[in-house]
């Protein structure tokens, strides 16, 4: 499965300024392994230690948070956009 | 680590002089960044926040200086992320509202202590959001921005509107579409551009943060996203202000109410800030967080003992508190717990029913949101959880007349008469 990933300011380092990239995978979980692969370290900038989404990440599939779905096994079908936003906005 | 800048941020930012600003450091991490229009930690994604040289030592000196300055927030400059000339700018100059005692409503309620209402009605665009917008005018005039938006529940974008035209700056918020007509009129009216977004606020911010990072928000300073870290500062003023007018004390309890919990989480900074400073005597405090039923993720993870807040989907009279991912939440619960407060909420009709108790004691119309804080406050009261016999300082952050909608259908003339004495006798009016 191909998807879009929008890539936040903080993270175009390890994606050499890219805002968008295309990454594999059938599930959220498959696909940022599959982003860690290609961009080097971004998984850690997204990921804590054990492997959970860190705490001000907000990670989308089409318009639905992942936190309303399945998170991490959320599934992303083909053509999908994967959006990573700083969760600290708002209010 | 250098700041790295949002596409179409307006030029090199370092050198930026924002009084006694002096980093930004990441509330999660501490990793410090220069002062620059950026929101999100590199290293963690946590939130910044502005990290201060304030001047020391002369604690008399300092409170002389705030108590002979204007009467608004700009006596607190030297504790804001403000140049020193900020008195002299044109901007919507707000704060240093009325502390009400509220001695019919703490009779009403059992509180043998005092009560009081920090009423922030009073403020330009009748609402605690022109604090904050007053400081991002600043940033963003720093940092060279020509747009000021925001993603908003109807205050903060009449806030917006308001301080951009006496800014000269063009302002464009962004709105959910389904908003009261009385917050989008009153945002509208002051002639920037208005979008209502077919979604609730949590889309509606989820949209303003992908659009920092497109080359289409060229020039764009967003209040509570990109200067978020100077924006949230407006919100000590609050807690600068209270101490101020209880005659430079820490009050007992506070109640705010809990949107994204931005607010509680910086009176709480205010009030450490003063307790450093010398400026109040250190003694404990109790803040207490207040939502609506019908948005309370940060209420629900304080009472099942979660230090992560699951994100719901909002359904409240209570818009101007309607965030279903509140970015501060996981710090409100920290500050609760460490202050030995709590986070509760009220359903919808205890929220009709506290704006009434208000307006009926005090003559204070307040919005949802004030309904929220009086509500909760009888609530801990009643449950034994707020202690009657204490300072008490609960928020009104908004006017009433923003959210008629919540109150139109149990509110109205209490009777119709004819015109003559005996319709006014019939109708048991007479003394």
């Amino acid at each position: 499965m191909s998807v879009n990933v929008r890539i936040p300011t903080i993270l175009r380092t390890y994606t050499g300024g890219q805002a968008e990239v295309s990454a594999e995978g059938a599930t959220l979980s498959e696909v940022l392994a599959d982003l860690e692969r290609n961009h080097t370290g971004i998984g850690a900038r997204v990921l804590d230690d054990a492997g959970k989404l860190r705490r001000f990440v907000n990670v989308y599939v089409n318009d639905d948070d992942v936190r309303f779905e399945q998170g991490l096994e959320t599934p992303t079908p083909d053509g999908a956009g994967v959006s990573i936003i700083p969760a600290v906005a708002g209010g | 680590m250098a700041v790295q800048a949002a596409a179409g941020t307006p030029a090199d930012t370092v050198g930026v002089s924002l009084g006694p600003a002096a980093a930004l450091s990441c509330r999660e991490c501490g990793e410090r960044t220069p002062l620059g229009p950026v929101f999100a930690c590199e290293a963690c994604f946590g939130p910044l926040e502005i990290a201060y040289d304030f001047p020391g030592g002369d604690t008399e000196g300092l409170r002389k200086r705030i108590e002979a300055g204007p009467d608004n927030i700009w006596r607190y400059a030297p504790l804001l992320p403000v140049p020193e000339d900020v008195a002299a700018k044109p901007n919507t100059n707000p704060g240093f509202t009325k502390l009400v005692r509220a001695d019919r409503l703490a009779r009403e309620l059992g509180v043998t202590g005092s009560l009081h209402i920090k009423d922030d009605s009073g403020n330009p665009t009748h609402s605690f959001k022109d604090r904050v917008v007053a400081i991002a005018v600043e940033a963003a005039r720093a940092f060279g921005f020509t747009t000021l938006s925001c993603s908003s529940t109807g205050n903060l974008a009449g806030a917006v509107g308001a301080a951009a035209a006496r800014a000269g700056l063009r302002s464009c918020v962004f709105i959910p579409h389904d908003l009261e007509q009385g917050k989008v009129v009153m945002a509208a009216v002051y002639g920037g551009e208005l979008v209502g977004i077919e979604g609730n606020y949590d889309d509606v911010n989820r949209f303003c943060s992908e659009l920092i990072g497109d080359p289409a928000g060229e020039g764009w300073g967003f209040v509570n996203v990109n200067l978020r870290p100077y924006y949230a500062e407006g919100s000590k003023t609050l807690a600068y202000e209270i101490c101020e007018q209880l005659g430079w004390r820490l009050p007992d309890q506070l109640v705010v109410p809990i949107a994204s919990g931005s607010q509680l989480t910086k009176i709480d900074k205010g009030l450490k800030e003063l307790i450093a400073l010398g400026l109040v005597e250190d003694r404990p405090y109790r803040i207490f967080g207040a939502q609506a039923e019908g948005c309370s993720p940060v209420s629900r993870a304080f009472k099942d003992g979660h230090d992560v807040v699951r994100p719901v989907r909002p359904d409240t009279i209570a818009k101007s508190l309607a965030i279903g991912n509140p970015a501060d939440g996981p710090y409100v619960l920290d500050i609760a717990r460490r202050t030995g407060g709590a986070v509760e909420d009220v359903d919808d009709p205890r929220i009709v029913d506290a704006i009434k108790l208000l307006a009926r004691t005090e003559g204070i119309f307040a919005e949802t949101a004030g309904g929220v804080t009086v509500g909760v406050t009888k609530k801990l009261i009643e449950e034994g959880r707020l202690d009657p016999a204490l300072t008490t300082v609960v928020l009104n952050t908004g006017d009433g007349l923003k959210t008629l909608d919540a109150v139109a259908p149990t509110t109205g003339p209490t009777a119709v008469i004819r015109p003559n004495l005996d319709s006014f006798r019939e109708a048991g009016l007479a003394s």
